[in-house]
């Protein structure tokens, strides 16, 4: 009996390392390639750790596009989006969970089937509009409708605002402290974990989004990473080290939030996840 | 929504105004004039189909390894199978273009290594799809989780109880965690058919929906119709259909759900 437990831990152990393998060589492999001659990547049999480290790609990769710019090009428009997915969905889900308003379900019911239209179908007449505004190669049609509130972080802090205790709000009402009091003081106080999930996913989602900036942005010094990076690919398709540093720089600031807020990240799955 | 459907009734380029043309975007589409609707749509029917399965099947036993008992840094697992996740598409692709590269990408320089055959991944047209599947295979991290979440969820006491009546290790599985599981299966399902039927930045960073338009998935044809012909009218009509589609099969999923999926709540 304890010999066969033993050797089904040894089973499982080894496919869970083999999984995580598969999971992590690949950006092992980009990592190590950043820091290569492009002779030294296609060494036979590979080489596994880079020597000397060539921190000169990075220098190379970063100047002959303007990845400084694209950088903070993104910066930006990832932190106007983050605040307005935490302003506006919190505000919207506030409302949907605790005031009584005129069509307050018909409204819901409206914006929970908005979550199942695909992008395609809305992508060409959104755009349409967009060009109509005048708005096209501006950052409004990236920023602007995160600011409308997402349903989907609707849903999810309208769920967490339900489970906090409706005598909190009641009491505080009592002692005499409005709306915006209860909502400051509060609901935002307490869905602090919900509001974390929420700013990691519009983080990852601004940061990562490529059809986006592809569709309404064309002017380069406008471009953000995501174009940028596939700007590179065209250009440079044969350097590969030069590539993978590049590649590398636009995945870092993503893996380095994801650390940081790793654990709400993990939570939030599961909880969007089963309850979405 | 409404004017997407409008537009799709009208011959719309950039250039003019919308004309009202009836159903002659669709009829168009159906009547083969164009060549590449048939196409994008049987190369998206075959990403969903290898897809959807390979993914349910893979997270789901990724899933289950990680939940047994005696495994320990669960979450140190768990992050590295979440990490791929978080990797902006643009950047992945670019990572698989590369090990894919068939002289001298890691792939088949492992196989040549190991004595087993090597394949054009990406440029053939056999073996595009299949490559990309894989590729898409290393994003499953986000499933595995949700997976992992609903395993832990299966009240103990059941897998005692059955314990104690004499039931093996593949009974408990068949006759407590499969029916268990079921609602998330289905969950996981729909959405991975979803996010399937739209997949969009590989196709156009790895192959440009080439060779010879084996990977024109359905999103990057709607993309190529509209941002690079310019023909809005005509990707409307092309997008409806997709949405059509979306909802049709997700209708029939719903419609056999009451046939396999089990709900606790319902008992």
């Amino acid at each position: 009996m304890q010999s066969s437990k033993s050797i089904s831990q040894i089973v499982v152990y080894s496919f869970l390392i083999i999984g995580s393998l598969f999971c992590l060589l690949p950006l092992f492999w980009l990592i190590r390639s950043s820091f290569m001659t492009s002779l030294q990547i296609f060494e036979m049999p590979p080489v596994l750790i880079p020597s000397p480290f060539r921190f000169h790609n990075y220098v190379e990769a970063l100047t002959t596009i303007n990845f400084g710019r694209f950088f903070s090009n993104t910066l930006i428009i990832t932190i106007c989006c983050l605040f307005g997915a935490l302003i506006s969905s919190s505000l919207g889900a506030y409302s949907y969970a605790r005031l009584r308003w005129p069509g307050r379900n018909f409204f819901f019911a409206l914006l929970l089937s908005s979550m199942m239209l695909p992008g395609a179908v809305t992508l060409i007449p959104t755009f349409i509009g967009w060009k109509m505004a005048g708005l096209i190669n501006t950052y409004y049609p990236l920023i602007l409708p995160v600011w409308f509130g997402a349903a989907f972080d609707i849903f999810l802090l309208r769920q967490f605002y339900s489970t906090i205790p409706k005598d909190l709000d009641e009491a505080a009402y009592v002692d005499g402290a409005g709306l915006w009091t209860i909502y400051w003081r509060i609901m935002i106080p307490l869905s602090k974990p919900a509001l974390i999930v929420i700013g990691l996913f519009s983080f990852m989602n601004s940061w990562n989004d490529f059809m986006g900036p592809l569709v309404y942005v064309n002017e380069e010094k406008k471009f953000t990473m995501a174009l940028g990076l596939q700007m590179f690919q065209s250009m440079h398709s044969a350097q590969w080290h030069l590539l993978m540093a590049a590649s590398t720089v636009v995945i870092l600031p993503v893996i380095i939030v994801f650390f940081i807020g790793q654990r709400y990240f993990i939570e939030g799955i599961t909880l969007t996840g089963l309850k979405g | 929504m409404v004017s997407s459907l409008l537009l799709s009734f009208t011959d719309y380029r950039i250039v003019n105004s919308p004309k009202f043309i009836g159903l002659g975007n669709y009829t168009r589409l159906f009547d083969g004039t164009d060549p590449y609707f048939y196409k994008s749509l049987w190369v998206t029917f075959k990403y969903v189909a290898l897809r959807v399965p390979l993914g349910l099947i893979v997270s789901f036993i990724v899933a289950l390894l990680l939940n047994q008992d005696f495994i320990r840094g669960k979450s140190i697992f768990r992050t590295i199978y979440y990490l791929p996740v978080i990797v902006p598409a643009v950047a992945s692709s670019m990572i698989w273009i590369w090990l894919f590269s068939p002289d001298l990408g890691l792939i088949n320089n492992v196989l040549t290594a190991i004595h087993l055959p090597t394949f054009n991944w990406l440029d053939s047209e056999a073996m595009v799809v299949p490559s990309i599947v894989m590729m898409s295979l290393w994003g499953v991290g986000s499933t595995v989780i949700i997976f992992l979440a609903g395993l832990q969820g299966v009240p103990r006491s059941l897998y005692e109880a059955a314990t104690v009546d004499g039931a093996g290790f593949m009974r408990k599985f068949l006759n407590i965690t499969i029916p268990m599981m079921t609602p998330i299966i289905f969950f996981n399902l729909i959405m991975g058919s979803i996010g399937a039927f739209q997949v969009f930045t590989e196709a156009l960073i790895m192959t440009q929906g080439g060779p010879n338009n084996a990977s024109l998935f359905y999103n990057y044809y709607i993309y190529r119709e509209a941002f690079q012909f310019g023909e809005m009218g005509h990707a409307s009509a092309i997008a409806w259909i997709l949405f059509i589609i979306i909802l049709a099969v997700t209708g029939l999923f719903f419609r056999t759900s009451k046939a396999w999926v089990f709900y606790e709540s319902e008992v």
